[in-house]
C-alpha cells in the first residue's frame, strides 16, 4: 500500500472526527450550556394567552348614577400580519372594510399604519402598537356589519367582529364632563413596557382624567386562558383558566344636574361674550365645597364627544382635538389653563398689604391714573376715581392704590437696586398663597401656574439673556422698533432685576403672573373657610362591584392662607360689597342668595392668529352664602371681556342651578343640595337603570 | 462462481452474515431503530390529532428499511470487484435516472427542487440518491485501474474521473439540489486524495469546489430558493415567516430538549409540528427535543462508531479499487450527516439533504443501505 494514500486515508478520517466533534460540541452548546434559553423560547411559541377583559368599574357621581361605565358593545379589529401578507397589502379588504363602516379608505389606512411608517406631519391617530396585536377600528358596530364580517371570511381575512365591554356615556343630566372623566384606550407598547403595570396586549386602560388616575381601582383583573397551540395556532389543550375580576366603581363628588348646569352656564357665558363682541375662544368653571375642598363640578369649553373613541377616532377627529383652529378642546382649561389673574388677585394684594402695615380701614387716594418713572398707569377695570375706603376701592376695582403700594414697597426694598435681604412683602404673600404650585387636585398633568418673583426673574434672564443681547440678530424684522431695542439693551444688562413696572403689574395680578381656574377658586374656598387651602378632590370613594367600600377619600389640607382674622373680616366684607354696590352689583341685583366675589378682567399680551389683539380675560371668582359660606364657584372666559359682563353673569347662573333660584326666588325643591350641603354618605351604584334609559 | 459472483448454497447466506464487521452492523441497526422511533414520534400524535392513521409513517418506514435491506444484503453477496464490469452500465442508468427527472409527467417539484420521480402508491424516487453510487463506483474504478508504473493514478486519471463525474453532476445542480452536489463533491475529492493522485491536484480541486461555491452564489446560478435558504443562514431573522423561521424554529427545538428531554412522543414542540419536514430532513430535531443530549449525543456517537469501522474497513484491505469504495461511501455519508445535523442546529445552511438511516424517505434509505452493503462487501473480501 503506497505511502500517500496512507497518508491521505488519515487526513480524511480526522477530518471526518472532527465533523463528529464540531456537532456533539454544538450539540452541547445548544442543549446544556443555552437550554434554559430554549427552553423559555419553546413555551412562549408553544403557549397563548387569551385574554378576557374585566368590566371596567364605572365612575359615578355622589348619588351614584354612572357619569361613564361599562356596556357590552361590538368591536371590529383589524390585523394587520394578516392584510401586509395580501399580494395588495390590504387596499382591497380596507376598501371594503371602509365601505360597511361608513369610514374613509384614507382615513381606515391611516388608521391601520404603525406610527413610525407614515410622514412626520401625518402620523395623527396612527396605531401605536405593533403590526401583530389586532387594530381597533369600532367597539360600536352594528349587529348586520358583524355578520357581513363574519360570514365572509373571504372578503375580510385579517377583519374580527367580537363582542367587547364598551365604555358608555349615559350623560344622565344632559352632563359631558370629558375632561374630569379622561377617556379609555388601548394599552400602547410603552405601556406595555413598563415593568411596573401588568399589562396584557390589547387591554384598554385610561388614557386621561379619571380614567387615568384611578386605572388601578376601575381597571379590575382580565380573565386569562393558557392554551398550548400548534404550528397553525390550533388550540391543543387548555393549561389555565381564571374569570376576570371587574374593576371597582369610582364614587366622586360631582353631582350631573350641578356638572351639566355648569357646562350649561360656560357655554351660555361664551356665547354672550361673543354676542357683546369679544372672541371668547375658550373657558372654565368650577364648584368647590368650601369646607372640604371637594370639587363638585368642572367644566372647561370647547370640549369634545368621548363616544368618538369608541366609534373608532377618525384622522380628522384626532388632528381635531389638538388642532388651534378648534381651541384645543383636548385641553382642561380648568387645570391646565394659566391666565393673568387681574383684579381677582387682589385679595392676595390685601393681604400683603397687611403685613407691610397698611390700615386695611384706613381711606386711600384713587387717582385716575398714576405716574410711575416715565410710564403712566391707569385703571383698567373701571373709571372711578376719589379717596376710598380700601374696601369700596375693593369694590370697584380701583388699580392705582395698588400701584402706589406695589411702587412704595418696592422702593422700600430698594428699587432697581435691591437690598440685600428684600423683604417682598408681595411675592412673599402670593407664594404663602401656593401661587405657582400646582393645587395637587386628583387628575393627571396639572399646570403650575407663574410666580413671577425675584428667583424667576433670574432664571428668565439666564435663559433668554443671549437673545436680548444679540436682539438685533435674532429678533423679527418687525419686531424692531426703537422702543422694543432699548427694553431688549435694558435686559441685556441686568434683565434678572425686578423694575418698578413688575411690581406695580404684580400687585393687580397682571405682568407675568398666571394662574389656573382651580387654584383661583382653591384659594376664594380658603378665605370663605376661614383659611384652609385644600387640596382639590374629585374622587369620594372606592366601592367594589358587589357594594362594599375598599376606600373614603377624606379631605387633604394643603396649607393655610397668611391671612389674619380682621384680613379675613375685611377681604368678607369688601367681597360682600362687590356683588352690593361694586362692579358686579348690577348682575346680582335681587338674586335671592348672597354672594360675595370678585371681578377680573385680564388684559393679555399678544395677537390672534388673525392679526387682531388678543381681548381680555374674563373672570369671576365667589363664595356663597356670603354669611356661611358652603360653596366656592369660579368661572374664567379667555377672551372674553369685562369680568363682570360675562364670567359674573355665568357664576350667577351657576348658583341658579345650585340653591334653586327661579325667578329672583328660591324654590328649595330645585335646589341641587335639599340640605345646602353636599352628601356626605356612600351611595348605592346604580349602573342598570343607566343601560335602559340611554343606548 | 457464477457470473456476479454469488455464491449459491443457502449455508454460505448466514456465513455471509456472521463475517460482517458486526461494530458497523451494530452501528447501523441502533441508527436504524433510533430512526424508526423518531420517525414515529414525529408523526404519530399530529396524525391522531387530525383523525389519519397514526402509524402511517411508522408502517412505510418499516417497508423502506425491509427493502433496503434486503437491497443492501445482496450488495455484500456480490464480490464488489465484479462490479467493475458493470461500472459502465450502472453509471449510464445513473444518467437516465437523473435525465428523467427533467422530463415533464415523469420528474415532480419538491421544495422547489425537480429531483423526483412519482411511483405508484404515493412512493417516490430521487434518482440523485442512487446515481451517486454510480458515480462513487465510477471513479473508484478509473482511480484504481492508473496506468502509471508506481500504481498512483496521475493527472490523466484525474481528469477522466472528474469528467464522468462532471456530467451528473451538472444535471444534480441544475435540478437544483446543491446539498446532493456538495456531498457528492466532498466524496469524490476525498477519494482523489486517498487514491494517491499528485497532492496539487487534491489542493487545486479543494480551490476549485471553494470558488465553484461562491460562484454559484455569486452568479445567481442558484435558484431563489436556495438563496433564500442560504441568506437566512447567514442572518436568520431575514425572513422569520420562511426559511429563517425554520432554521430559528429548529435551534429552539433541539435546545429546549435539555440534558434529559422532553421523553419519547411528549415533545410539545414535534407535536404541535412547528419544525417543518420533521419527518425527513429535520429529524434530528425530534431526537433533540424528546431525547434531549443524552439521547441525541448517541446518535452522534453511533454515527461516529459507524464511520470509525468503516475506516479500518478501508485500511485493511490491500484493494485500491476496495478502499477507494470506501472512502467514497465515507465521504457521502459523513459529510451528509454533517450537512443534515449541522443545518438543524444552525452550523450549515438550510439544503435539503436527509439524514442517513434515520430520516423518513426511500430512496435515501435504499441508498444508504447499499452504501453498508459495499462497505460490508468490501470487508468480506479483504480477509
Amino acid at each position: 500500500m503506497a505511502q500517500r494514500s496512507r497518508q491521505n486515508l488519515l487526513v480524511v478520517q480526522v477530518l471526518v472526527i472532527s465533523l463528529m466533534v464540531a456537532m456533539l460540541g454544538r450539540l452541547f452548546y445548544l442543549q446544556v450550556t443555552a437550554g434554559l434559553h430554549y427552553q423559555n423560547a419553546a413555551l412562549s411559541i408553544q403557549t397563548r394567552d387569551i385574554v378576557t377583559p374585566a368590566i371596567r368599574g364605572a365612575i359615578v357621581d355622589d348619588n351614584g348614577l354612572p357619569l361613564t361605565m361599562d356596556r357590552p358593545g361590538m368591536e371590529i379589529t383589524v390585523d394587520r400580519s394578516v392584510l401586509t401578507k395580501l399580494p395588495d397589502k390590504g387596499t382591497k379588504v380596507l376598501k371594503r372594510l371602509a365601505d360597511l363602516t361608513g369610514n374613509s379608505f384614507a382615513d381606515l389606512y391611516g388608521r391601520t399604519r404603525i406610527c413610525g411608517e407614515l410622514k412626520v406631519g401625518k402620523i395623527a391617530n396612527c396605531w401605536t402598537g405593533t403590526i401583530y396585536q389586532p387594530i381597533p377600528i369600532t367597539k360600536l358596530a352594528t349587529e348586520t356589519q358583524a355578520l357581513k364580517i363574519l360570514e365572509n371570511p373571504t372578503l375580510f381575512p385579517g377583519v374580527v367582529a367580537a363582542p367587547v365591554p364598551i365604555r358608555s356615556y349615559p350623560s344622565l343630566g344632559g352632563e359631558n364632563a370629558v375632561h374630569v372623566l379622561g377617556y379609555v384606550g388601548t394599552v400602547t407598547q410603552e405601556d406595555l413596557a413598563n415593568q411596573n403595570q401588568r399589562y396584557f396586549q390589547g387591554q384598554t386602560i385610561g388614557k386621561t382624567g379619571l380614567e387615568f388616575q384611578y386605572d388601578h381601582y376601575l381597571q379590575g383583573k382580565p380573565g386569562v386562558k393558557t392554551v398550548s397551540v400548534d404550528r397553525a395556532q390550533r388550540v391543543m389543550s387548555v393549561d389555565k383558566d381564571t374569570a376576570p375580576i371587574p374593576g371597582n366603581n369610582l364614587v366622586t363628588n360631582l353631582n350631573i344636574s350641578l356638572q351639566a348646569a355648569t357646562e350649561k352656564a360656560l357655554s351660555d357665558s361664551i356665547f354672550n361674550a361673543r354676542t357683546l363682541g369679544s372672541r371668547a375662544d375658550s373657558g372654565a368653571a368650577i364648584v368647590m365645597d368650601v369646607k372640604t375642598g371637594k370639587v363638585l363640578a368642572m367644566a372647561s369649553y370647547p370640549t369634545y364627544d368621548p363616544n368618538m373613541f369608541q366609534k373608532g377616532l377618525s384622522t380628522k377627529q384626532a388632528q381635531g382635538l389638538f388642532s388651534e383652529a378648534n381651541g384645543v378642546p383636548a385641553l382642561s382649561r380648568a387645570i391646565n389653563g394659566e391666565y393673568a389673574p387681574a383684579s381677582t388677585f387682589k385679595v392676595l394684594s390685601v393681604v400683603a398689604a397687611s403685613h407691610a402695615g397698611y390700615n386695611l380701614n384706613s381711606n386711600y387716594a384713587c387717582p385716575y391714573s398714576l405716574k410711575i418713572g416715565n410710564k403712566i398707569f391707569h385703571n383698567d377695570d373701571t373709571n372711578v376715581q376719589g379717596t376710598f375706603s380700601l374696601q369700596h376701592a375693593i369694590a370697584v376695582s380701583c388699580d392705582t392704590i395698588w400701584y402706589q403700594i406695589g411702587y412704595d414697597l418696592w422702593v422700600k426694598d430698594g428699587g432697581l437696586s435691591p437690598n440685600h435681604n428684600p423683604r417682598d412683602y408681595f411675592f412673599k404673600n402670593a407664594s404663602a398663597f401656593n401661587v405657582g404650585v400646582p393645587t395637587g387636585i386628583d387628575l393627571p398633568a396639572e399646570a403650575s401656574g407663574r410666580l413671577p418673583d425675584r428667583s424667576w426673574k433670574l432664571a428668565y434672564y439666564k435663559q433668554y439673556k443671549d437673545f436680548y443681547c444679540n436682539y438685533a440678530a435674532k429678533a423679527r424684522k418687525a419686531d424692531l422698533t426703537p422702543f422694543l431695542i432699548a427694553v431688549a439693551k435694558e435686559n441685556c444688562v441686568d434683565g434678572y432685576v425686578i423694575r418698578a413696572g413688575d411690581a406695580v403689574n404684580f400687585s393687580i395680578g397682571q405682568g407675568d403672573t398666571l394662574m389656573t381656574p382651580i387654584q383661583m377658586v382653591d384659594i376664594y374656598a380658603a378665605i370663605a373657610n376661614g383659611g384652609t387651602l385644600y387640596r382639590p378632590q374629585l374622587a369620594k370613594a372606592v366601592v367594589s362591584s358587589n357594594g362594599h367600600v375598599v376606600k373614603i377619600f377624606k379631605p387633604i389640607i394643603n396649607g393655610r392662607i397668611p391671612a389674619t382674622r380682621s384680613d379675613l373680616t375685611f377681604l368678607r366684607a369688601a367681597l360682600r360689597e362687590v356683588t352690593v354696590d361694586g362692579t358686579a352689583a348690577s348682575v346680582f341685583t335681587n338674586f335671592p342668595v348672597e354672594v360675595s366675589g370678585k371681578t377680573g378682567t385680564g388684559q393679555v399680551q399678544g395677537k390672534n392668529a388673525d392679526g387682531t389683539n388678543k381681548d381680555s380675560t374674563s373672570w369671576f371668582a365667589s363664595f356663597a352664602p356670603s354669611n356661611n359660606p358652603r360653596f366656592a364657584v369660579v368661572e374664567m372666559v379667555s377672551q372674553g371681556g369685562y369680568g363682570a359682563s360675562v364670567a359674573a353673569v355665568g357664576v350667577k347662573q351657576i348658583y341658579s342651578a345650585l340653591f334653586g333660584v327661579k325667578d329672583n326666588v328660591v324654590v328649595p325643591t330645585l335646589a341641587i343640595f335639599p340640605t345646602g350641603a353636599p352628601p356626605n354618605v356612600i351611595p348605592k351604584i346604580d349602573t342598570k337603570n343607566a343601560i335602559l334609559k340611554k343606548p | 462462481m457464477n457470473l456476479l459472483g454469488i455464491r449459491p448454497r443457502r449455508r454460505k447466506v448466514i456465513g455471509e452474515i456472521a463475517g460482517f464487521d458486526k461494530w458497523l452492523t451494530f452501528a447501523m441497526v441502533g441508527l436504524l431503530v433510533l430512526g424508526t422511533l423518531l420517525v414515529w414520534a414525529a408523526t404519530r400524535s399530529w396524525f391522531a390529532l387530525h383523525g389519519l392513521d397514526p402509524q402511517y409513517y411508522l408502517k412505510r418506514h418499516v417497508i423502506n428499511i425491509v427493502i433496503g435491506l434486503v437491497l443492501g444484503y445482496v450488495v455484500t453477496l456480490v464480490d464488489y470487484r465484479v462490479l467493475r464490469g458493470y461500472t459502465p452500465i450502472l453509471w449510464v442508468l445513473g444518467i437516465l435516472g437523473l435525465v428523467a427527472v427533467t422530463l415533464p409527467g415523469i420528474g415532480s417539484t419538491v421544495n422547489g427542487a425537480r429531483a423526483w420521480i412519482s411511483l405508484p402508491g404515493g412512493f417516490q424516487i430521487q434518482p440523485a440518491e442512487l446515481a451517486k453510487i454510480s458515480v462513487i463506483l465510477g471513479v473508484a474504478l478509473l482511480l484504481s485501474e492508473s496506468q502509471q508504473a508506481d500504481g498512483h493514478p496521475g493527472g490523466k486519471d484525474v481528469l477522466k474521473a472528474l469528467a464522468i463525474t462532471s456530467l451528473p453532476m451538472a444535471i444534480i445542480v441544475l435540478q437544483p439540489d446543491l446539498g446532493t452536489a456538495i456531498i457528492l463533491g466532498v466524496a469524490i475529492v476525498g477519494m482523489i486524495a486517498v487514491s494517491g493522485a499528485p497532492t496539487r491536484w487534491v489542493v487545486f480541486l479543494l480551490l476549485f469546489a471553494v470558488v465553484g461555491t461562491v460562484g454559484a452564489i455569486k452568479s445567481h446560478a442558484m435558484s431563489e430558493y436556495q438563496l433564500k435558504r442560504l441568506q437566512s443562514f447567514v442572518n436568520p431573522g431575514a425572513d422569520p415567516q420562511q426559511s429563517g423561521y425554520q432554521l430559528r424554529q429548529s435551534r429552539i427545538t433541539i435546545g429546549s430538549g435539555g440534558v434529559l428531554g422532553r421523553g419519547l412522543f411528549a415533545g410539545p414542540q414535534t407535536n404541535g409540528r412547528f419544525v417543518p419536514e420533521q419527518q425527513t430532513d429535520f429529524i434530528f430535531t425530534v431526537a433533540g427535543e424528546e431525547t434531549g443530549f443524552l439521547g441525541s449525543s448517541c446518535l452522534i456517537l453511533l454515527f461516529s462508531l459507524f464511520f470509525w469501522r468503516a475506516f479500518i474497513i478501508a485500511q485493511r484491505t490491500s484493494d485500491l479499487f476496495g478502499r477507494l469504495l470506501c472512502v467514497g461511501v465515507i465521504g457521502w455519508l459523513a459529510f451528509q450527516t454533517f450537512e443534515n445535523i449541522g443545518m438543524t442546529m444552525g452550523m450549515m445552511p438550510m439544503t435539503g439533504v436527509p439524514l442517513p438511516f434515520v430520516s423518513y424517505g426511500g430512496s435515501s434509505m435504499f441508498a444508504t443501505l447499499v452504501g453498508f452493503g459495499l462497505l460490508q462487501s468490501v470487508h468480506l473480501r479483504s480477509r
